[in-house]
């Protein structure tokens, strides 16, 4: 256990706009709009606010927020780079920076019109050749048209399905899985629209080995929330929900989504890095966890995972999952929301919503008995992950 | 010479006609005119009605060189009027791509006209695939010239009217050695996507420490970092060994040869200038290191795991030469 940051700082309000294809707003309104609502959901008044953290790509800065909100005396604030493997990052800078004092209230946020606004599937990342390192690392793989986070994530699922004999249909099963949860989600893009394994073997291939039901679909939204201590958690409105463990994960070889000169590229050692130092802070393992939210932007990527937390062995997550334990009534119920797959690709940050409402107890899809909850970020990049708790 | 076996594939194409691609307006007098302000073309015959009504037409005609312009998709790229065809009559190209030919020229395009076209005239044309060369070496680098014979009709309830026929023939082909080096070239001398008709490929950001690897392609060497104090090699290159920390690098050159480590074959998007399905593979040189590259003259459905590759060098855009990796058959 880590007793500096374990159990220190609670999640007290959650906030989040409708996801959409189109917000027809600007990101600093869909910002606003949640992370007031997070403060409302707290119980929190805005001026005592004096902390922010969100991750990169968001384009929303927390000086323009802080002023919005009327913040006077601001003493955190924090940007983790890398995207969606930096999701859980922030509430893991708002905990420490809540566990040692440095600030009473941090909000942390998401707020993009990635799908309206510029999307990153489109295969034009506005790729220059001046000789900054992000140009010369692409120049590596833009010149071949190898420019899709798809077709990055496809080298990797390639070489797991050829080493451990998992199949496209284990992919579809995640889908399928991930799908059912969000037909019963009313603010999922996929509500009502459960699709069979059969709708997965048939959709378009996108980049193969992936095929349209693999990908997520790009999305506008925002969500934030509100962190501030254990002890003053327990006198706000809602049921606290502690930060029990978070960290932030590289390993060795790491890249940024092409990591493929690594020895073995079946594995994701940095989540490897991220689930050790989560056990180690919260003194929980695999068997602790009640349900999960696993980083679905694409389905091959949920079964590394799965093996890098203890749920199944190296190369059998896909019998965990041909046995349905990431289902529905399974062992371990992998993201009730819908996931990024069937509620939004808000990059990881609705997932964590999730995980707070499963805490709660408020989840549409609740499951029972839930006592601790699991929450990766994004995967092939640095990462990070979350250990949540009622207690 | 005896060719080659999936030849025969091309060949078969050859006399095949595709369906109808119309025209989205009739001739008419707005576009003549717009046109022949372009092309800075003052001959009132197309224009002044006064002067064509005392012409031997009695009326107003069309240049016969927008017999073209009237049946082209206009600003949006295969947006074709309703009954067009969606056959692609340039799948011959594709087959010849996939085959290692990645770079085309045209090399003519021959309008014949059979006559003046009127005001109010509904076109359309076929296209035909008239002949497709033996493999033939020129300056630019060998591959196979392709003929097609685009006949214009004008719509007419007697029977369709032939107005007219374009002959384009292109040279696909794979490119002769090229002379580029990208050595202490400046951002000011590099092409200019903008003052091009064709999108070029991304060109890659070179530094300092990577610039004797994409010196090697021009010169069609694979060259491989090394480390000169603990011998290992590494890709891609960086400004230390990720093994020992020395600045002290230089670089072997790989005989290029591995296999395949892993694999995908894009489909969506399709973005220029890629051709789809464009297959890119993982490659483990028998050098022990990875590098990722496009793959030529490979059976898709026949990809998999552990397929022996060499590299081969291609030549793109005049100034970008790439290591791609062809299967090694046999």
């Amino acid at each position: 256990m880590n007793e500096l940051i374990s159990n220190k700082a609670a999640i007290v309000g959650v906030g989040a706009t409708e996801f959409s294809k189109n917000s027809g707003r600007t990101e600093l309104r869909l910002a606003m709009e949640a992370t007031l609502a997070a403060l409302e959901d707290a119980g929190i008044d805005p001026s005592e606010v004096d902390g922010f953290s969100s991750y990169s790509v968001d384009k929303v800065p927390d000086y323009e927020i802080a002023r919005l909100l009327g913040s006077k005396e601001v003493k955190f604030f924090s940007q983790v780079p890398h995207g969606g493997g930096g999701a859980c990052g922030p509430l893991m800078h708002a905990a420490m920076a809540v566990a040692t004092g440095v600030a009473k209230t941090v909000v942390v946020y998401r707020a993009m019109n990635e799908r309206s606004w510029y999307r990153f599937g489109s295969g034009n990342y506005g790729f220059g050749d001046s000789p900054t390192f992000d140009n010369v690392n692409y120049g590596w793989y833009m010149p071949h048209g190898f420019h899709t986070p798809a077709a990055w994530v496809g080298m990797f699922a390639k070489r797991y399905m050829h080493t451990y004999g998992a199949t496209c249909e284990d992919f579809g099963r995640v889908a399928v899985a991930v799908r059912d949860f969000a037909a019963t989600n009313p603010n999922a893009f996929f509500y009502d629209k459960p699709i069979t394994l059969e709708d997965h073997q048939n959709s378009r291939w996108i980049c193969e080995p992936l095929r349209l039901l693999d990908c997520c679909q790009e999305s506008d939204g925002a969500v934030a929330m509100v962190i501030t201590s254990a002890d003053r958690a327990k006198d706000l409105k809602q049921k606290p929900v502690l930060i029990k463990a978070g960290s932030q994960g590289m390993a060795e070889g790491q890249q940024v989504m092409t990591s493929y000169y690594r020895e073995d590229i079946t594995g994701l050692p940095e989540m490897g890095v991220v689930a050790r130092e989560l056990y180690h802070q919260s003194g929980l393992g695999p068997d602790d966890i009640q349900t999960a939210v696993i980083y679905d932007h694409f389905t091959p990527f949920v079964l590394p995972q799965l093996e890098e937390f203890g749920f199944a062995k190296r190369g059998e997550a896909k019998d965990f999952i041909r046995a349905g334990e990431h289902a529905r009534g399974g062992r371990l119920p992998i993201n009730t929301n819908g996931g990024q797959l069937g509620e939004a690709y808000i990059h990881g940050m609705n997932g964590i919503a999730e995980a707070v409402r499963q805490v709660r107890g408020t989840s549409v899809n609740q499951v029972d008995d839930v006592e601790n909850v699991l929450v990766t970020a994004g995967t092939g990049v640095p990462t990070s992950g979350l250990i949540l708790s009622g207690s | 010479m005896s060719e080659y076996d999936w030849l025969s594939e091309v060949r078969a194409l050859v006399g095949r006609e595709y369906g109808r691609v119309y025209a989205w307006d009739e001739v008419n007098p707005m576009m003549v005119r717009q046109w022949c302000e372009v092309m800075g073309i003052e001959n009132p015959l197309y224009t002044d009605p006064e002067y064509a009504k005392q012409s031997e037409f009695g009326e107003l005609v069309a240049p016969p060189a927008m017999l073209q312009p009237w049946c082209l998709e206009g600003l949006h790229m295969n947006n074709y009027p309703p009954g067009s065809t969606d056959e692609n009559p340039y799948e011959v190209l594709g087959l010849l791509e996939q085959q290692g030919y990645p770079s085309v020229v045209a090399v003519n395009s021959e309008l014949n006209f059979e006559r003046y076209l009127r005001m109010g005239e509904k076109l359309y044309y076929t296209t035909i695939i008239k002949e497709v060369s033996e493999e033939k070496t020129t300056a630019l680098g060998t591959g196979f010239f392709v003929t097609q014979i685009m006949p214009f009709y004008s719509v007419k309830e007697a029977g369709d009217e032939k107005v007219g026929e374009l002959l384009f023939r292109v040279f696909k082909f794979r490119p002769a050695h090229s002379k580029a080096s990208f050595e202490n070239k400046s951002a000011a001398e590099k092409p200019d996507a903008t003052k091009t008709d064709a999108i070029p490929r991304p060109y890659p950001g070179i530094s300092d420490d990577t610039r004797f690897f994409w010196d090697g392609c021009a010169k069609h060497e694979l060259r491989i970092q090394h480390c000169k104090s603990c011998d290992a090699l590494q890709h891609p290159p960086a400004p230390v060994c990720s093994h020992c920390q020395s600045f002290d690098l230089d670089y072997k050159v790989s005989a290029g040869t591995g296999e395949i480590y892993s694999f995908v074959v894009m489909h969506y998007p399709e973005v220029p200038p890629f051709d789809y399905p464009n297959p890119i593979g993982l490659i483990e040189l028998d050098d022990g290191v990875r590098m990722i590259a496009g793959l030529v003259g490979v059976n898709i459905s026949e990809l998999e795991i552990g397929q022996r590759v060499e590299v081969e060098f291609t030549s793109f855009d005049d100034d970008l030469v790439l290591p791609l990796f062809r299967s090694k058959s046999g």
